[in-house]
């Protein structure tokens, strides 16, 4: 399977699950569809069978509520069935509305924001310390950033040239109340992350052969920490949910989710 | 107890090499032997709390047992979503320290008080609250910390505390430790207030009243066998450095989930923020944080037998 089939089929069950049971994100889920699809096909070293595998790469999913997407990558790799999926959110199932780490291969639990980045800079210096060589992303929404723990992470994280670490931010411009230009200014956010020291790569968050680029390691004399900025659009891939606000709340009735479907390729 | 807390880790830092220590840019002549024995252990955060914790968590997921240190309250509220989210909720091995637990730090103002720590953390899920009577306990409790897997906070007072005990113990997250016998009343203390316990004893044995003081060193879990214990041989008084919502809270929860009699009194802090300056012992004495306020309390229990 290449990553855009896996992308568009993590797309399917996504609003699948969240059509089912009528949960909120939807279009946040979409807008990061292509970069766990390029993250879990070409850039992180893990073992299905073996979630816990200490030579893994460390994948921290800070924007929680993007959970059932997560939940759909990690089954399409084989992390537990496909079939369990379907019981996302429902009374006792261990597939939370927020990313849970009693999931298999879900590294951290989050869902309130702005905790991801710090605790995956802690363990990009347990790495680098440890010299044990896998590499650390934690992959944050642009809104998330009005969180004022990522930036004490972003200045330790340059500061102490954790070259290991990755910041991938999904930046579709959206939070809850409106733009993020409209709620809270970030840009010049490639400005930002550099006067805190780190290399920024900013890429279209849709273009596969761009995130594996912008995902590669850097070269050995480049100590300084890495900002992928992936300018996404809120929503990707079902042209009515792209850069609508509500389809941040809204989850598709049976015929949206019939249009949705068929616009990402599925069957419905 | 800071300089019995820093000696104890490095000798245990010696033979486990999964201990760190980070700081908040606080524990200035304290932390450098540390961080100058173990530099690939240490960890100075600079003033970022949360970051520190969260940072904490992600070592700790890493393998490490992690202990993060400041003064009063901002190891503690300043993250504590750090705390219940990233530490307790995932179990992991991160030891929050605190110094100037209680009003160590009196003269500083309301910002330096430590006294809703043990409410704020005794909730949390999976966590161990320690708060040591004297550099005795605070040695045997940093050893017991780190063979007991999970998160923990750690409250210390700050430096040159009276020993209370004659001599090291050995003792368990969660034991509780009979300070001085007596038969007709239980007062129970935790943290450097201890020696107010101790003294409270003294104090109603020149009266004839024969005290038993029992220091608690562990809030969460609570010792709640000798809480019960307590409450079915006479009236029970509690002190401690602390507003509602700890030793007393803890020891009433314990008394109700066991439906065990509540004849008892709290030595407590007011909630109502202390406004002024002082010294420990001033704000202690203003307040009624006492040996004195105990002796009184014990009096009432005594002159009021529980209706049977």
């Amino acid at each position: 399977m290449t990553s855009r089939e896996l992308a568009q089929m993590i797309r399917a069950d996504a609003l699948r699950m969240t059509a089912a049971t009528k949960a909120s994100h939807i279009a946040s889920c979409l807008s990061i569809a292509d970069i766990l699809a390029v993250l879990y096909s070409n850039v992180l070293q893990f073992r299905a069978n073996e979630p816990k595998w200490p030579a893994r790469d460390r994948l921290v999913v800070s924007k929680g509520h993007a959970a059932a997407i997560v939940y759909a990558v990690l089954a399409r790799k084989g992390f537990f069935r496909v079939e369990e999926l379907s019981t996302y959110t429902h009374d006792g199932s261990i597939f939370t509305g927020h990313v849970s780490h009693h999931v298999p291969g879900v590294e951290f639990s989050t869902g309130s924001l702005g905790h991801g980045l710090p605790v995956g800079t802690g363990m990009a210096l347990a790495a680098q310390r440890m010299s044990t060589g896998h590499r650390t992303f934690v992959l944050l929404s642009d809104g998330e950033l009005d969180e004022g723990s990522n930036w004490e992470a972003i200045l330790f994280a340059g500061h102490h040239k954790l070259r290991d670490l990755t910041a991938i931010v999904d930046a579709n411009g959206i939070q809850s109340f409106g733009t993020v230009s409209e709620v809270l200014e970030l840009e010049p956010l490639p400005d930002k992350f550099r006067n805190f020291g780190w290399l920024v790569r900013e890429i279209d968050g849709h273009d596969h052969a761009a995130l594996r680029t912008a995902l590669e390691p850097t070269p050995v004399n480049e100590t300084r920490p890495v900002l992928v900025l992936a300018r996404t659009v809120k929503g990707a891939g079902v042209s009515f949910m792209e850069n609508e606000l509500r389809w941040h709340y809204r989850s598709a009735n049976p015929q949206e989710l019939q249009d949705a479907l068929a616009e990402v390729g599925a069957p419905s | 107890m800071r300089t019995t807390f820093i000696k104890t880790l490095m000798e245990l830092a010696e033979t486990d090499s999964r201990i760190w220590l980070m700081t908040g840019d606080l524990g200035y002549s304290v932390l450098e032997p540390f961080a100058a024995r173990f530099p690939e252990r240490y960890i100075n955060a600079g003033v970022a709390e949360q970051n520190m914790t969260g940072m904490a968590a992600g070592i700790a997921a890493s393998g490490g047992i992690v202990f993060t240190y400041s003064i009063a309250n901002f190891p503690v509220a300043r993250a504590l979503e750090q705390i219940r989210n990233d530490v307790c909720y995932h179990n992991l091995s991160v030891k929050v320290v605190a110094v100037g637990g209680g009003l160590a730090y009196g003269a500083q103002g309301y910002s330096h008080h430590a006294v809703e720590d043990l409410a704020f953390t005794r909730v949390l899920p999976n966590m161990t609250v320690v708060a040591p009577g004297d550099p005795y306990e605070t040695s045997a409790l940093t050893k017991a910390l780190v063979a007991t897997p999970g998160p923990a906070y750690l409250r210390l007072g700050k430096a040159g505390e009276a020993l209370v005990h004659s001599a090291e113990l050995d003792i368990k997250i969660g034991q509780s430790i009979t300070v001085r016998d007596g038969d007709d009343c239980t007062i129970f203390s935790t943290g450097g207030v201890l020696t107010e316990a101790v003294r409270a004893h003294a104090l109603l044995a020149g009266e004839g009243i024969n005290a038993r003081v029992i220091s608690m060193p562990t809030v969460q879990p609570l010792d709640s066998l000798a809480v019960v214990e307590a409450a079915l041989r006479g009236p029970i008084v509690t002190i401690e450095e602390h507003g509602v919502g700890g030793l007393a809270s803890a020891i009433g929860d314990a008394l109700i989930d066991a439906g065990a009699p509540v004849h008892m009194k709290a030595i407590r802090l007011p909630q109502t923020p202390l406004s002024c300056a002082g010294s420990q012992e001033w704000l202690r004495a203003q307040y009624g944080v006492t040996a004195e306020a105990v002796v009184h309390a014990v009096h009432s229990l005594l002159a009021v037998p529980l209706i049977q």
